[in-house]
């Protein structure tokens, strides 16, 4: 038998039992380290700044919507999630600067894939995707969000909609953008 | 007195089968926790405090899930595998010691079912072979093909590694020159015969790993690349029955290990209080099982042919030598 050979052996086996040592010593030391998880329903871990989560729905700093019920929105969901249905507006009962508004606007959360497209398609930036993601249902009813559940809060200094507004005041079909970017 | 006896019996098995049930429950929490915490998670932290009703709420799950017997099992073996690979678990402890002889009212006590049988350490081989056939029916009786050869792969695995098992123990029988555990402990009052037994002590560490089925010698499951291998068929209790078995062997191997190789219940101030025993060989057993599990963490699997070449071709010859060794060291310093 070769003798080299056999040292040869030996030396490596010696080599790797070394090398399991520092692996032994890699996950011990790693014991010790700050665990890398989130106590997800007490801690939060903030999303980023565009993450798309659930859509709302935005209104001008005056409180009316900025949904004008064009349903380019519904057009561009390639999930086919998104109902629209416009009705006219009056200067008694307004509530939106534009000619139409979404009277009914639901989402099918269960449908809706959170692309965004409703976002880019939007001609006043009415929909946008915000941070909510902790979307759950139990039942498919309750997937359906109405416009009631989407539209956000009327801001401060605003009043709520239907507005009763001067004759004249809105005459655009679609609201004068003020930064088309 | 012969019914004091009996009580007395009855006490002490009771107490040796809680402890690897109750055991087997809380080392499958303590294995997640150490896991976890060896791959900077956290583990499983919810149920109750520090996650302590894990093992509860893992129990009341398997205790309601569907059993089920597929078709073509053979139903008396089916339902007798599990149980044929509890019961070796349970019963192993009977010859280990968990404590020096007390006297407790005029009466002496040992810690321990039978640890004074002369045979000892033959009962502790013997019972760790019957496992096989749990596991080896096992996969016959399900009436499928891959749990089959699961089951062949296990037995195969098992019976090699059964010879390094046996033949790491020869070095300790030698030593102490007798078979009975409580000679064994007995030898090791000034040394433990892990620092006598380094080799012994490797091999018996290795093979009982294998024997036990962890990793990174775990081929019966190793759930990242087969669905199972000798219990795929099996769900619910009888799962658990299973599951329960390895962790068993897990606790029934550290015991064996503390007691052959590190002393068992020795140490220091037992004179004083022999209570201290049953504590020493606890904060033993714990580090053992410890060990097992920092094992699992930082090892990947073996691959099947490496290990039953590692078992032929090393870790028999190795336990071998160490036997001769051990001899020729005795011989020469005159025991």
């Amino acid at each position: 038998m070769n003798l080299m050979g056999l040292l040869r052996g030996l030396w490596a086996a010696f080599l790797s039992m070394f090398e399991m040592l520092r692996g032994l010593w890699t996950t011990f030391r790693s014991m010790f380290e700050t665990p890398v998880t989130y106590q997800y329903p007490e801690v939060k871990r903030p999303v980023r700044e565009r993450f798309k989560g659930r859509h709302v729905l935005k209104r001008y700093d005056n409180g009316l919507e900025r949904c004008i019920g064009c349903a380019l929105c519904a057009a561009a969901c390639p999930a086919d999630a998104i109902f629209v249905e416009a009705a006219e507006n009056t200067d008694e009962e307004r509530y939106s600067p534009g000619e139409r508004y979404a009277r009914t606007y639901e989402i099918n959360l269960m449908r809706c894939i959170f692309c965004g497209y409703c976002e880019d398609a939007c001609p006043t930036e009415a929909i946008v995707l915000e941070h909510q993601y902790e979307l759950s249902f139990t039942s498919r009813r309750d997937a359906i969000y109405t416009k009631e559940l989407l539209i956000v809060p009327v801001p401060e200094g605003g009043k709520p909609t239907p507005q009763n507004v001067p004759v004249g005041m809105f005459n655009r079909a679609i609201p004068e953008m003020k930064d088309p970017a | 007195m012969s019914w004091a006896l009996l009580l007395e019996w009855v006490i002490k098995s009771a107490v040796i089968i809680m402890i690897i049930l109750g055991g087997f429950a809380y080392l499958t929490l303590f294995e997640r926790r150490v896991l976890a915490r060896m791959q900077t998670r956290i583990g499983p932290n919810r149920a109750g405090p520090w996650g302590l009703l894990q093992p509860v709420a893992d129990g009341i799950k398997l205790i309601f899930n569907e059993e089920l017997i597929p078709e073509q099992a053979d139903r008396v073996l089916f339902i007798l595998a599990p149980v044929i690979t509890v019961v070796p678990a349970l019963i192993i402890l009977a010859v280990i010691p968990l404590g020096p002889e007390v006297t407790l009212f005029g009466r002496r006590y040992v810690f321990g079912l039978a640890s004074n049988i002369n045979v000892g350490v033959l009962y502790i081989l013997a019972v760790a072979s019957i496992a096989v056939y749990g596991i080896v029916i096992a996969g016959w009786a399900s009436g499928n093909k891959y749990a089959l050869m699961g089951g062949v792969r296990s037995t195969a695995q098992m019976v090699s590694y059964e010879l390094a098992l046996a033949l790491a123990f020869v070095g300790p029988i030698m030593l102490a020159g007798s078979m009975s555990v409580d000679a064994i402990i007995e030898g090791q009052t000034h040394l433990w015969y892990v620092i006598l037994q380094p080799l012994g002590f490797l091999i018996f560490l290795i093979a009982a790993v294998a024997e036990i089925n962890r990793a990174p010698f775990d081929m019966p499951e190793a759930e990242q690349e087969l669905v199972a291998g000798y219990h795929a068929e099996y769900s619910g209790m009888k799962f658990a029955l299973f599951f329960m078995a390895e962790y068993g062997k897990m606790i029934a191997v550290s015991f064996i290990a503390a007691t052959m190789f590190l002393g068992g219940y020795l140490g220091p101030f037992l004179d004083r209080w022999p209570l201290l025993g049953p504590i020493y060989l606890f904060i033993k057993v714990v580090a053992l099982l410890f060990f097992l599990v920092w094992l699992r963490a930082t090892f990947p699997r073996f691959r099947y042919d490496q290990l039953m070449a590692f078992g032929w071709k090393i870790l028999l010859p190795l336990g071998l030598l160490n036997v001769v060794i051990t001899g020729v060291i005795i011989v020469l310093v005159g025991g």
